[in-house]
């Protein structure tokens, strides 16, 4: 897997021979996830609002719910959920595709007209849902906010009023939130790319080993997005940590 | 391509001592081969002789544990090999990519590696199309649209366009009824005599194999048992070549 990541960052200057390729595939990755990241995200901010709203107004602070949930959505909850997201809905898409090409003899077919399947297949891929998922991230943004502000109005327990969230999330979300998930994300996207991508390539067998594929690689990139969320948040602290005290 | 660019085509391939195992079971054991160039070679032999590893490796896409292919005394393994010596191979299942239409499939060594203009690339595709027998409407259609033979001619079609100096057929008869078989025959040996290319086909068509080949060799077991013009092959003593050639079904 470091080999093709390795591989693939090296041909990275040539991605502009494969604008085709990438249009597609930023095409089909924004075709794919747009409306189930809208729905996810809308759900996110909901039930963010509707867990700590309660709490939050109890001890009256509801007025810092919008900058909770927009914290939140913008430095966690947001990119883990989106590579998720992607990981089951564009990950599993890609490592099916590309094994399905490598059963099928489709890769040594590309071999033998001396064309390198890294750079025609992986590189459009990984750079595709690299900035693809940085963008999900900012859409998921606005509709999870929008989703609390929702809650947060509606519901009585709460009651904070979508100008008083939206002041909240104004004054405590800072751009380096926003950047910390954007980095994240990316890192994310990049790890998803790349791990779906391998497991396609290393498909053995027929339509078993392609099943096989797919699960191990939705699975690997799980477990890859949440340890790296941990490493990533560990190393981004130092840059972040002044804003949520700002905040609350 | 021009009369004396043929002629110049064909590429003599050696094979010496080639072994490949996967894990415990020897699939090649010490194959020799000369293959002159341009002619129409053809790999004979049941099911499991290790035919399609050998052919792979003749193009790269399997390393050997030991020995040596060579194309005009250069190694196979040498860097810019495919630079130098242009290899097409046409895979048992037609290798075409399946979200790309037949003319995109065809024009893809072109126009991936910028060697013609768009137009160009379009025209060379129809003449290569219309060389094994498809037609313009043909090339706007995708693979999945397409039987088992039409595919094999595509599949012939994106090799032409390479002019290639060797071409490599995996079973090109595999999974055909026997009136296609005989269509794509006629394909290999057409392409063969305009491109002058050194042909190798693995197979275990027999009537493929005597129908096309200048000469054939007899694979069992990941040894070469026999080699010879069709003629040697049919009179061949050896008893794993009479076996295989005697296969006959008949009701008890």
């Amino acid at each position: 897997m470091l080999l093709l990541f390795g591989v693939t960052l090296r041909a990275l200057p040539r991605i502009f021979r494969y604008r085709r390729n990438l249009a597609e595939q930023l095409f089909e990755i924004g075709n794919a996830s747009l409306f189930m990241a809208c729905v996810l995200s809308l759900f996110i901010g909901g039930v963010l609002a509707l867990q700590a709203g309660p709490l939050l107004t109890q001890r009256g602070l509801g007025s810092m719910l919008g900058g909770l949930v927009g914290a939140s959505l913008a430095k966690e909850l947001g990119p883990v959920m989106m590579s998720i997201l992607i990981a089951g809905r564009i990950g599993s898409a890609m490592a099916a595709e590309l094994g399905s090409m490598r059963v099928y003899q489709e890769i040594d077919a590309l071999r033998t007209l001396n064309i390198d399947p890294v750079e025609y297949l992986v590189l459009p891929r990984v750079v595709a849902i690299s900035l693809a998922l940085p963008c999900l991230l900012v859409f998921s943004l606005l509709i999870g906010s929008a989703g609390g502000a929702f809650v947060a109005a509606l519901n009585p327990e709460v009651a904070v009023s979508a100008t008083a969230f939206f002041n909240s999330l104004k004054a405590t979300l800072e751009p380096r939130d926003i950047i910390h998930g954007l980095i994240k994300t990316f890192l994310f996207a990049v790890t998803v790319g790349v791990v779906c991508c391998n497991q396609g390539l290393d498909t053995l067998g027929g339509p078993r080993g392609i099943g096989r594929s797919v699960t191990k690689a939705v699975v690997n990139s799980i477990v890859f997005i949440l340890v790296l969320d941990y490493i990533i948040t560990r190393m981004l602290l130092p840059f972040t940590k002044n804003s949520m005290a700002g905040g609350f | 391509m021009t009369a004396s660019k043929s002629l110049e085509s064909g590429v003599a391939i050696r094979v010496r001592q080639l072994r490949k195992s996967f894990g415990s079971q020897v699939v090649l054991d010490g194959i020799d081969l000369d293959i002159q160039p341009g002619e129409i070679f053809v790999l004979m032999g049941p099911s499991g002789s290790g035919k399609s590893v050998l052919l792979r490796h003749l193009i790269g896409l399997e390393t050997s544990d030991s020995g040596e292919i060579l194309l005009n005394d250069t190694r196979i393994e040498d860097e810019g090999i495919r630079d130098r010596f242009r290899l097409a191979m046409v895979f048992q299942s037609g290798g075409l990519l399946n979200s790309l239409t037949v003319g995109e499939n065809v024009g893809l060594y072109l126009s991936e590696h910028r060697l013609k203009s768009a137009l160009e690339i379009e025209r060379i595709v129809q003449e290569k199309l219309a060389l094994v027998h498809l037609g313009p409407k043909d090339s706007l259609k995708y693979p999945s649209e397409l039987s088992g033979g039409m595919k094999k001619r595509v599949a012939i079609a994106r090799a032409l366009v390479m002019e290639p100096q060797v071409v490599l057929y995996d079973e090109p008869t595999s999974e055909l009824d026997p009136l296609v078989a005989v269509t794509v025959g006629r394909e290999i040996v057409r392409a063969n005599a305009v491109t002058h290319a050194t042909t190798l086909v693995v197979t275990h068509d027999r009537d493929l194999a005597f129908g096309i080949a200048n000469r054939i060799a007899f694979l069992s077991e990941g040894r070469i048992v026999a080699v010879g013009t069709p003629e040697a092959i049919r009179a061949s003593q050896d008893p794993l070549v009479r076996r295989f050639l005697s296969a006959d079904f008949t009701r008890d």
